[in-house]
């Protein structure tokens, strides 16, 4: 054991935190800071910044850009990119799809998708969910039949998150009507180009435009975009969405959020000092500060990314508490917006501060946390079944 | 203590239903009737014109009903079943309250009977940058001029501010204390910036910039005025919540029936179920307290047990208020996250009331300060 930072680390940190904040440029990462909403040629920019850097995706295996690095130096990576602002690497692209290519896919595959993935030449959306199959995704019905070197795909999926920018989507399809559910599902990748395939917009309880219906009508789709064997991707999905669930802990995003809720809160007079001196409010900051605490040193104290081929269940425990925690904290800046937080449709004119304006929206829009990703319910039936065996 | 509303209480329940329950059927009816400005229904306002229900706390000879805090609270609790945007709490309880409280009998024969024949929109511009609910005014000042009064400063966020047709002030007076005014919107030195707000109401900027201003009744403090008038509001919208909160209760639970996963309806998964349990608890221990607070208000008792009773209300209603709108979100899964099905307008609004006039905590701080005061909390003065 061994609780300070070696110096190899903090020369690590130090590095790092240089480079996030004199290499990406500042207007997108006050975007970022302020709760804005990212180009899609921002987001590619930092991303491609990052990779030229060897910095997009360190926890791929190294012969795709990945890092030889320990749990310690990827956790202060991850802590210090969020500390910086620096918009996450687009977790379809670098958690989700990428390390299920580099475990499964055909070395012919991996070729032809890992690089382009890694720079953001590709901008992959997720396919998994659909109307009727969400917390159940075991059931989905999108249909793919083989037809000569082609498959023909039915279907629709929902809610796929920036669909709208999407280039390339990977979907999980069903193969096979007549096995148990989880036995007859495959993973294809689609061009979203593809002719049949059509993207509308779901709006938001915030207003925002950030989820997306995707239709699939005839759509054909090359064999050679099957990753891994047909009827295999069950354990497919499970390797990537335990990947998604360490994704959206979010423990460096938090820490950021609530440390400028702190500045917040000692922006506003009242009495004789500020909100951040009002008991209220400290002893608000003082719990959550505390609970993040224990799960930042979770995360440094568990690896929870899939390995060898499986998700781990530990996963479950930093999505639970990570999402929770997110959501704590836009509720406590609403808080602090008080009075002010009605104001969300106002301009730069308002005398209420971008912050105030924007508290609302993100609270409501970080209801999120908790359903996707596998609801938090799904992930406590993990820990009940998977760890406690109940 | 009687909790029994009478015959003409239900009556009054029912004919508010028949009108905006059938305006309003249809959540789509609600989202077209937010998507354009002024925000609200100008129909839907002028059917509760009709129907007397826009000067139901008024005094007859004002155009009023005389009624009392009660059916303010149902009149409340059915547009909260709805999600109606009309600005019945802000315009009659608020505005009209403090007309009513505060203003002569010129002004309330005027105001009032504008309000209650659905023929002026009447904002309320209390708030201001940097206030957190306090019946006090600083940023904007009056000044006297011997026969005229001009008001100088800005009010921020104002809830239909931009659409008013006449804006009750309050200001802080050059002797001390805070006064209440009323402004031509049309009037020079006035400028207004209107806006949506997250529950699909509007607000706005309200730059006065020594804009001509009559005092509301005399121009002298009316911190006290503001404080009771405050705490009505407090009580109404508590009563908003109510409805907002059955609704959106009964709404999930339809959706735990009929929502399939997994082979079975999600009402199968006790987890769920459980929760929605609690949810009924919340609303039932809060309607108690809101409608226990109408009765404190109806019954004209001193204003420090109105005051104790509109933040107790406000307290109760805050923290099951946030429970039942995330929970209810939750139990639908992503469905609760759009913007085209109900359940969102609810848990926004239910957000919208809870800042509007003092969160739960602002007003635990403030039953806090007093609690060496007395020993035990008895409900009847
Ligand atoms: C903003 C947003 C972005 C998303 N982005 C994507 C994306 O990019 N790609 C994608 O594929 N998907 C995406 N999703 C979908 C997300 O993964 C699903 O919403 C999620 O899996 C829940 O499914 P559902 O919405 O159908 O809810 P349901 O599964 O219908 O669940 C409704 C409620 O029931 C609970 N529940 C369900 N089953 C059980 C059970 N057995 N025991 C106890 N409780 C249960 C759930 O936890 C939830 O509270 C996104 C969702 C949202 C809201």
């Amino acid at each position: 054991m061994q609780l300070t930072l070696s110096a190899e680390d903090a020369e690590f940190r130090d590095q790092l935190r240089e480079f996030f904040t004199t290499k990406i440029p500042q207007e997108i990462r006050d975007v970022v800071r302020d709760n804005g909403e990212l180009t899609r040629e921002q987001l590619v920019q930092s991303m491609r910044i990052l990779n030229e850097n060897g910095l997009a995706v360190p926890s791929w295996p190294t012969e795709w850009g990945g890092k030889d690095w320990t749990l310690m130096q990827k956790h202060i990576w991850h802590e210090e990119l969020q500390r910086a602002y620096v918009p996450e690497p687009l977790a379809f692209n670098a958690s989700m799809i990428g390390p299920v290519l580099a475990q499964f896919a055909t070395q012919e595959m991996k070729e032809r998708f890992l690089p382009a993935t890694a720079n953001m030449d590709i901008w992959w959306s997720q396919g998994f969910s659909e109307p009727d199959a969400g917390s159940d995704l075991a059931s989905l019905k999108t249909r793919a039949v083989r037809d000569g070197d082609h498959y023909v795909v039915n279907g629709q999926k929902t809610w796929t998150t920036l669909g709208q920018f999407g280039d390339w989507i990977f979907t999980l399809v069903r193969t096979n009507p007549e096995v148990k559910k989880q036995a007859g599902i495959s993973m294809l990748l689609i061009d979203m180009k593809s002719p049949g395939l059509e993207v509308r917009p779901i709006e938001l309880i915030d207003g925002g435009k950030e989820v997306n219906e995707v239709w699939f009508t005839d759509v054909r789709v090359p064999v050679e975009n099957l990753v891994g064997e047909e009827n295999r991707a069950w354990d497919y999905a499970k390797f990537l969405l335990g990947n998604e669930r360490v994704g959206i802990a979010r423990v460096g995003t938090t820490k950021a959020r609530l440390a400028q809720a702190k500045e917040f809160a000692a922006s506003i007079k009242v009495g004789d000092g500020t909100l951040l001196d009002d008991p209220q409010f400290s002893t608000r900051f003082v719990e959550l500060e505390t609970d993040l605490l224990a799960l930042e040193l979770t995360a440094l104290r568990v690896a929870a990314n899939s390995a060898d081929g499986k998700p781990d269940p530990a996963s479950s425990v930093l999505k639970l508490k990570g999402s929770e925690l997110q959501q704590a904290v836009t509720e406590l800046t609403v808080d602090l917006a008080g009075p002010a937080s009605l104001a969300s449709g106002a301009d730069d004119d308002s005398t209420v501060p971008l912050w105030a304006r924007r508290s609302t929206p993100a609270y409501l829009n970080t209801r999120k946390t908790t359903i996707y990703g596998g609801s938090n319910e799904v992930q406590r039936q993990i820990i009940s079944r998977t760890i406690l065996g109940l | 203590m009687d909790f029994n509303y009478d015959d003409e209480q239900q009556a009054l329940r029912e004919a508010v239903r028949g009108l905006i329950g059938k305006a309003y059927s249809d959540y789509e009816e609600r989202r077209r009737a937010v998507a354009a400005d002024p925000g609200f229904s100008e129909q839907v306002w002028g059917q509760l014109a009709e129907m007397g229900l826009l000067g139901l706390p008024f005094e007859e000879q004002y155009g009023g009903m005389g009624a009392s805090a009660i059916e303010v609270g149902i009149v409340a609790e059915e547009l909260g079943r709805v999600v109606a945007p009309e600005p019945f709490l802000t315009t009659v309880v608020l505005a009209g309250g403090a007309i009513a409280a505060a203003g002569t009998e010129v002004q309330k024969t005027e105001l009032l009977g504008g309000i209650s024949a659905g023929e002026s929109i009447v904002a309320f511009a209390h708030a201001e940058p940097g206030s957190r609910w306090e019946p006090t005014a600083s940023v904007v000042t009056a000044t006297d001029g011997g026969d005229t009064w001009t008001l100088s400063g800005t009010k921020e966020p104002v809830i239909q501010g931009a659409r008013a047709d006449v804006l009750i002030v309050s200001a802080a007076l050059p002797e001390g204390g805070t006064g209440l005014f009323v402004v031509d919107p049309s009037a020079q030195g006035v400028s207004r910036e209107g806006y949506r707000t997250h529950d699909g109401g509007r607000a706005a900027r309200v730059v006065l910039d020594g804009a001509a201003a009559t005092p509301l009744g005399a121009a002298e403090d009316r911190t006290g005025v503001i404080a009771r008038v405050l705490d009505g509001a407090r009580i109404a919208a508590a009563n908003e919540a109510i409805g907002l909160m059955e609704v959106a209760i009964n709404t999930t639970s339809s959706y735990l029936t009929s929502r399939k996963q997994f082979g079975v309806p999600l009402n199968t998964f006790q987890a769920l179920t459980f929760r929605a349990a609690d949810l009924y608890v919340q609303l039932e221990l809060s309607r108690s307290v809101a409608v226990w607070a109408s009765m404190v208000l109806a019954e004209s008792s001193t204003d420090e047990f109105v005051a104790q009773a509109a933040a107790r209300a406000s307290l109760r209603i805050s923290r099951a208020g946030r429970q039942v709108g995330q929970e209810a979100i939750q139990l639908h899964g992503g469905i609760g996250m759009t913007a085209e099905y109900s359940i969102g307008a609810y848990t926004s609004r239910l957000t919208a009331l809870d800042h509007l006039f003092g969160d739960g905590n602002h007003h635990l701080g403030l039953l806090a300060c007093r609690v060496g005061d007395y020993a035990e909390l008895e409900p009847v003065p």
